[in-house]
């Protein structure tokens, strides 16, 4: 825990991050079957105040810039749960809950425009899309953060999916903001498709 | 004596900075430790289960320290706790009682002969199914300031033949602790009430 919200705060002027939350899972076995090294995947989540919560607003630039320190912040957070280096990371995925009082967009606006880089930066590559997925919900929602390689969006291994939540989150003026890192693809993984072995990595597809 | 074969762990650790009210100076952390493990009494009735306990004890150590090293790895910061059992649905609620003593004395040799009893809930339940584990101080019960509860649970556990094993710890107060009572500075810590 190297960094504190307060100095990511002073990077978004409108970030106000309530709480920060981290998971982290790992599989040693399934069906009576070793996981061996077991799978492991971690979260990284904040509840942040929703600036625009109440209002329509049209310019959403704001919640661009809290994305962009959130996708640092956040990748830091799951890598350091995890406990490896940024670049030994396999797969990854974001996904963001608005309180009742926002709009859907406001996700969007965290997750797609800015989020991206930092987390790049953090991981070394990622040449894939990051997978993700939003909703709006109450205070104990399950956000489902889609999974997926890093570097190949096609590497059938690495499809998978992180459940997260917190009880007393989002509020109504609230956003919860996830991400999600793993250093393996499902435990036990065999129907096939792109192997990570066979990943170029050129166009993050193959 | 069954062996303790473990299909998963979660450690989860929540910062909590503010609730409305001003910015804690420094941020209270809660952590959970989460495993689930194969419950060996599923599926039928076994009169004798105590043996189990002790087989459970080094899983008990195991993840009591995984919470110190999650929380920063200093004891002395730990200031609350709780533990909790989610017994699948071919178990018994008696199945889950069997936590009591592996985590309990766990934490509390972990944490330096900790003097308070560890609160606990336990429940039947399916996969997903979500338990509110009590919190106390760790060396006094009626510090006011310190009662709390964690929400806890997996997506996929318990399954019917499993047990989720909940240890929780806290670093202090709740965020904006202000309703009396007996404060932390006030313990006596001679019977682990006051």
């Amino acid at each position: 825990m190297t960094d504190s919200p307060r100095v990511a705060s002073g990077a978004g002027s409108k970030l106000k991050i309530r709480k920060i939350a981290t998971f982290v899972e790992e599989t040693r076995t399934e069906m009576g079957q070793k996981v061996d090294p077991p799978t492991r995947r971690a979260a990284a989540v904040a509840v942040i105040e929703n600036p625009y919560a109440g209002q329509f607003v049209e310019d959403l630039s704001e919640l661009m810039t809290i994305g962009e320190t959130l996708g640092e912040l956040l990748t830091q957070r799951a890598v350091a749960a995890l406990g490896i280096a940024g670049p030994t990371a396999e797969s990854y995925g974001k996904a963001a809950a608005v309180g009742e009082n926002g709009e859907l967009e406001h996700a969007a606006a965290i997750l797609h425009p800015k989020l991206g880089t930092p987390v790049r930066r953090v991981l070394g590559k990622g040449a894939a899309l990051i997978p993700s997925s939003k909703k709006r919900g109450g205070p104990g929602v399950a956000l489902d953060i889609p999974l997926g390689h890093k570097d190949a969006a096609f590497v059938r291994s690495h499809f998978d999916g992180m459940e997260v939540r917190i009880n007393d989150a989002p509020r109504a003026n609230e956003i919860m903001v996830a991400i999600a890192v793993t250093d393996s693809g499902r435990p036990l993984a065999r129907v096939g498709g792109l192997t990570k072995e066979q990943i170029k990595g050129e166009d993050g597809l193959r | 004596m069954p062996e303790v074969q473990i299909r998963k762990k979660l450690i989860s650790v929540e910062e909590i900075f503010h609730e409305g009210g001003p910015v804690a100076q420094k941020p209270l952390r809660r952590a959970t430790a989460l495993v689930v493990i194969r419950n060996p009494y599923a599926g039928s009735y076994v009169e004798k289960i105590e043996g189990f306990m002790e087989d459970l004890k080094p899983l008990g150590l195991e993840m009591a320290r995984a919470l110190v090293k999650a929380l920063g790895g200093d004891p002395k910061t730990v200031e609350g706790y709780g533990k909790g059992a989610i017994v699948g649905s071919a178990g018994e609620i008696e199945h889950g009682a069997l936590w009591h003593v592996p985590g309990g004395y766990a934490m509390r040799e972990i944490l330096g002969d900790a003097k308070a009893i560890v609160v606990s809930t336990k429940k039947v339940g399916g996969p997903g199914t979500r338990l509110d584990v009590p919190v106390t101080h760790i060396n006094a019960s009626y510090v006011r300031s310190h009662f709390d509860a964690m929400e806890v649970g997996i997506t996929d556990a318990p399954r019917a033949d499993e047990i989720v094993l909940a240890l929780v710890m806290t670093t202090g107060a709740r965020v904006h602790a202000r309703v009396g009572g007996l404060k932390a500075s006030e313990i006596k810590g001679e019977d682990g009430l006051r």
